[in-house]
């Protein structure tokens, strides 16, 4: 569903990313480790188009459409939403009119079964509809982002570190939400500094090391991975 | 009662009988009241125009912007060549004022929407000069001396029937998918294009429709004074208009309309302080921003209050739960 094939990012003179390639298949939940810096954010950046690879061979192929340096919006009306790090929903509108947002890139209202769809994965955003999305949170407010981007109907849903910042107990909730929706029909991109969930869920991960990708495989085989295990599972 | 609202052919109707009435209306006050008022009211009625356009730049968009005197000099040049040197009608010469300063408006748009906060004001702010500077050697406007001789074709039912009209351009705007979209970008631009708004897009709307209110604001207000220079339209009419919009309340329609009869009219009202007027009139700007912090109608959810207050039924719409 989604290959990328020798990305460079550079920030300034600052190089990000030297020559990632991924790929992302339909159905499958991929998840992306490694440490602070190490380019995870800004792989999924410049998936969703915030970000622009910095060589003219990189190439990004989502749906076999050469999606790389395309708009972010675009390329969210193909059907690829980015839950961005740090939930960033919108703090001065209510749960509802954050969920209408989320189905902006579809033209027309958004029907009732979207947000039954949302509710279905999300129970207590339907408790809080009319609050102001600022007060939610911290869980809620991921809970509320993720919610978001399922509006827009998404067939791939990357998603930035939704464990930031939460409750032990919250993050385990919000990965088997990411399960849920995996098992509903929704492709997911995960990026997790927990990498120990991250591989309980996903099908297979990759694992990032300043800009570079130094492993890949089985999310199952990486987590018994002498070294995995030593650097990021803590043991 | 409320399927009928929502029918449009009876929103059409409640809304043309809304311009008629004010029409009307306008027109008979202009004939009670005495000139000097009348002339307060007519500046209340275009500054209401240009810091509604404002509103939606900086208080609904997010966009900071300091150079809406620009457009409104845009405006006000343009109609009054529009109406003087080639004999266009007023309200033509009016409508080609408000689309040159749209077209400026996507013009400076487009480089410096790339811009965020700050930067994006001062850039604005050099925009304004250089439009100002532009102006003042120009032959076609005067220069300097300024542009004499334009027809006092104002009248006050025309502006205000202009201002209801905003008004209701607003309104509606701001209960739109485009509103809803620009409002996104004022709370969070990344979480706004990881939803899929297309951000410069919307950013250059807002402006388009900002710099047409203040280019319909600067035509009027030439066609009010017969008489325009381009120091008219210096940094402190930017700031004054700023001000109504801050005042009232960042992104408040209500807050708008109140800020610019409040910010029009206390500087007439306070004229028998004389040389203490312009120290009163900041010392009442800064209380009222010590009270009301978010202006004054910040914060404030008029058709909340409203409904509370009417005991309406709320709207049933998809995915909302009473």
């Amino acid at each position: 569903m989604l290959t990328l094939e020798k990305i460079n990012v550079s920030y300034g003179s600052i190089r990000a990313l030297h020559g990632i390639s991924l790929e992302v298949k339909k159905g499958e939940i991929v998840a992306l480790i490694g440490a602070n810096g190490a380019g995870k954010s800004t792989t999924l950046r410049t998936i969703s188009g915030l970000l622009k690879p910095s060589n003219k061979d990189s190439k990004i192929t989502f749906k076999d459409v050469q999606i790389q340096g395309a708009l972010p919006h675009k390329i969210v009306e193909m059907g690829l939403s980015h839950v961005p790090e740090g939930r960033r929903v919108f703090p001065e509108m209510s749960v509802y009119e954050n969920l209408l947002m989320g189905a902006h890139s579809r033209k027309g209202k958004p029907g009732q079964a979207d947000f039954e769809r949302v509710y279905h994965h999300f129970p207590r955003l339907k408790e809080r509809i009319k609050q102001l999305a600022g007060t939610l949170s911290g869980g809620e407010q991921q809970m509320l982002a993720m919610g978001r981007a399922l509006m827009a109907r998404p067939d791939l849903l990357i998603l930035d570190e939704p464990s930031m910042g939460l409750a032990p107990m919250l993050v385990e909730e919000i990965f088997h939400i990411i399960e849920d929706i995996n098992v509903a029909g929704t492709t997911i991109l995960l990026v997790e500094q927990n990498a120990h969930l991250a591989l309980e869920i996903s099908n297979r991960a990759y694992v990032l090391e300043t800009g570079e990708i130094v492993l890949e495989g089985l999310a199952q085989e990486l987590a018994t991975n002498e070294d995995i295990r030593k650097s990021y599972l803590g043991e | 009662m409320k399927k009928l609202l929502n029918n449009w052919i009876v929103q059409v109707l409640l809304f043309l009988s809304l311009l008629g009435l004010t029409a009307y209306g306008s027109q008979m006050i202009n004939d009670i009241i005495p000139p000097y008022f009348l002339m307060i009211a007519f500046f209340i009625g275009i500054n209401l125009i240009m810091a509604l356009g404002l509103n939606l730049i900086t208080g609904v968009t997010g966009q900071l912007s300091l150079g809406h005197a620009a457009f409104m000099s845009i405006g006000a040049y343009s109609s009054a060549i529009a109406t003087v040197n080639y004999d266009l009608p007023f309200l033509l010469g009016v409508l080609i004022g408000g689309l040159i300063a749209s077209v400026f408006g996507v013009i400076i748009g487009f480089p410096t929407l790339r811009l965020t906060g700050d930067y994006l004001a001062i850039a604005t702010l050099g925009f304004a000069e250089i439009v100002r500077v532009q102006f003042t050697n120009m032959k076609i406007t005067n220069g300097a001396i300024g542009f004499l001789g334009i027809e006092g074709s104002t009248t006050f039912p025309i502006v205000m029937t202009i201002a209801v009209l905003t008004i209701c351009l607003m309104v509606w705007l701001e209960n739109s998918r485009n509103g809803r979209a620009m409002l996104a970008i004022r709370e969070d631009e990344v979480a706004s294009s990881a939803v899929g708004i297309n951000t410069t897009l919307y950013k250059i709307q807002a402006f388009a429709i900002g710099a047409f209110c203040a280019g319909v604001g600067g035509a009027l207000f030439a066609h009010t004074t017969t008489f325009i220079q381009p120091t008219d339209f210096g940094f402190q009419k930017s700031v004054d208009i700023l001000s109504i919009v801050v005042l009232g309340g960042l992104g408040s329609i209500p807050g708008t309309i109140i800020g610019a009869i409040v910010l029009t009219a206390a500087p007439e009202i306070l004229r028998p302080l004389s040389n203490y007027r312009m120290i009163v009139y900041g010392l009442l700007l800064v209380v009222i921003m010590i009270f009301r912090p978010y202006g004054l109608m910040g914060g404030v959810n008029l058709r909340q209050a409203l409904r509370r207050a009417m005991m309406f039924p709320k709207k049933k719409q998809a995915g909302r739960e009473e």
